[in-house]
């Protein structure tokens, strides 16, 4: 029971939603980096929420089922095909041994998921069974696929009904969007220039961006007067002020602490819009409350409970004996 | 500092406690104390809690601090009220056992790449740095960057670096590194912009422990030149 890698891809890893428990000793909590579309993956097979999902990049693998499972694609459109003929994300499907899941071309996002009824059999690391690629430590490995891996399925018998997620609960991916954001600690050192700046004008992400952070390129932004501070907490979303002048956003990698100024961090509900950009696309930054942004969260936490809810309710009626 | 702390939002699912904004080791005493007294004796929805230099992180899941709030004050305002309580009882020493660990460094050129530019910044031979850097007990003050890298001080006023203005895209596992007066060590091969003065062939990070770094917020360390 499980899938062949007979491409890797670039650097595609087993995440779930993090490792916990460990940032005293600097163990970062690591995780996907667009928990939306791997979360709604997840409700789709009836997975529990933190079932690890294979995170892909584009180039994305290509993969051989070893057996005959159902699965679902999430996150990015990069023109997904199942042996050839192109499949829409979103949706649980079944696949036999021997079908062969591939991806033709990005058209829109950066990241997509494979999620597949019953999970993966991948090593627990401290409490988790995502990839820490800097410890080379859980997921399958502790590293990226290669070719020629197989990775193994937890146990499922289950055939696939029909089921698709409503559009309206993916994030509605853009290569220029507008997310939101509340004040971060050190939000008061910029100039009032600068605080508008960074509300009315856009930025590219850079190329050097990865899974620990994006950076931004765009109007440089200052301090009132020179700041220094000390290592302290950071979170996946933090803005931090560079001494250049320049921003970057710390995504699912990030580190435990960091020792430039938080200036803002963008909230959950808009995190996977950031995930999804690529070089060259363009991001902007509106301001909102606090109160505004976990009405936010909690609203989706809802709609996810229903869609997951309701897929349990269909797979168990197409599985009862 | 008396009992000044502030408690800032980081998001939505975490809270940063400052108890204020400097390397010592009377705030850093507070903040371990807190982070512990928060483990032992968590809210609702508490995920974790870990020290950094004069700050703790205090992370949650907002669904289960809703859940169990009785207000209908936002997620962080209740969380950093529980949090404001505790602070107040908690004590201003931990009552973690230090530990102090003797660590072998082997201050060979090969090993140590910058230690010649560092001892010529300082005015001082080669000699006179390493007894200077080993006479000192050092204090871990924070775990972060890589799995197991201890931030360490404080290093001697004289020996103070600046970091690297072009940061080495690979330092190797177990070098010792000098950045301002702190002093860590790399506990797997990683990009850094530390000045290297040595290297330790002793595991910092214990991937297969349940406490998978050999160091600890409050341990202190000795090197021993090897």
């Amino acid at each position: 029971m499980g899938m062949l890698i007979l491409k890797p891809g670039l650097l595609a890893t087993f995440q779930d939603l993090g490792r916990r428990g460990f940032g005293r000793f600097g163990v970062n909590p690591g995780g996907v980096i667009d928990t939306a579309a791997a979360r709604i993956a997840n409700a789709l097979c009836g997975n529990s929420d933190s079932e690890p999902v294979l995170e892909m990049n584009f180039p994305a693998p290509e993969i051989k089922f070893t057996s005959d499972c159902v699965f679902v694609l999430s996150g990015a459109d990069l023109d997904a095909r199942l042996n050839g003929s192109p499949i829409v994300s979103g949706r649980l499907r079944s696949a036999s041994v021997g079908d062969v899941v591939s991806f033709a071309g990005r058209r829109s996002g950066a990241i997509a998921y494979l999620a597949v009824r019953g999970g993966f059999l991948l090593e627990d690391w401290l409490g988790s069974l995502g990839t820490n690629l800097a410890a080379g430590m859980g997921g399958f490995h502790g590293r990226a696929v290669r070719k020629g891996d197989q990775v193994e399925f937890g146990e499922d018998h289950s055939a696939a009904p029909r089921l698709i997620a409503s559009h309206t609960l993916f994030p509605f991916y853009t290569p220029f969007p507008t997310v939101r954001f509340v004040r971060g600690p050190e939000h008061e050192i910029m100039t009032d220039r600068s605080a508008e700046v960074l509300r009315k004008i856009t930025f590219s992400v850079s190329a050097n961006s990865n899974r620990m952070g994006f950076r931004l390129s765009g109007p440089e932004l200052s301090p009132i007067e020179p700041f220094e501070m000390i290592s302290s907490g950071v979170n996946f979303g933090t803005i931090q002020l560079l001494p250049d002048g320049r921003l970057i956003i710390l995504m699912a990698d990030h580190q435990t602490t960091g020792g430039y100024p938080r200036i803002a961090t963008i909230i959950p509900t808009d995190l996977p819009l950031v995930a999804q950009l690529v070089p060259g696309d363009k991001i902007g930054f509106h301001e909102v409350t606090l109160e505004d942004a976990e009405n936010l969260f909690f609203e989706f936490e809802r709609d996810l409970n229903l869609l997951r809810t309701a897929c349990k309710f269909k797979l168990d009626a197409q599985n009862r004996p | 500092m008396g009992s000044g702390f502030k408690i800032v939002p980081l998001g939505l699912d975490a809270v940063s406690v400052e108890f204020g904004d400097a390397i010592s080791i009377d705030l850093n005493e507070r903040v371990i104390a807190f982070a512990d007294a928060i483990s032992a004796d968590p809210f609702p929805g508490f995920v974790e809690a870990f020290p950094a230099y004069s700050s703790v992180t205090v992370v949650f899941d907002p669904r289960v601090v809703r859940r169990t709030s009785t207000t209908t004050e936002t997620v962080v305002d209740s969380v950093s009220k529980a949090l404001s309580e505790r602070v107040d009882a908690a004590a201003s020493r931990s009552s973690y056992e230090r530990r102090i660990l003797e660590i072998q460094v082997d201050f060979s050129p090969s090993a140590g790449p910058d230690l010649p530019e560092c001892a010529k910044r300082s005015g001082l031979s080669i000699a006179d740095f390493i007894r200077i850097f080993t006479a000192r007990e050092y204090r871990v003050f924070m775990l972060g960057f890589l799995p197991g890298f201890a931030y360490m001080g404080i290093v001697d006023k004289e020996l103070e670096q600046p970091r690297r203005p072009d940061p080495r895209s690979r330092i190797e596992k177990g070098s010792v590194g000098i950045a301002g007066r702190q002093t860590g060590i790399y506990p797997l091969a990683s990009p850094g912009g530390w000045q290297i003065v040595g290297r330790t062939y002793v595991e910092m990070f214990l991937p297969r422990s349940d406490r998978p770094a050999l160091l600890a917020p409050g341990d202190r360390v000795r090197f021993i030149q090897s």
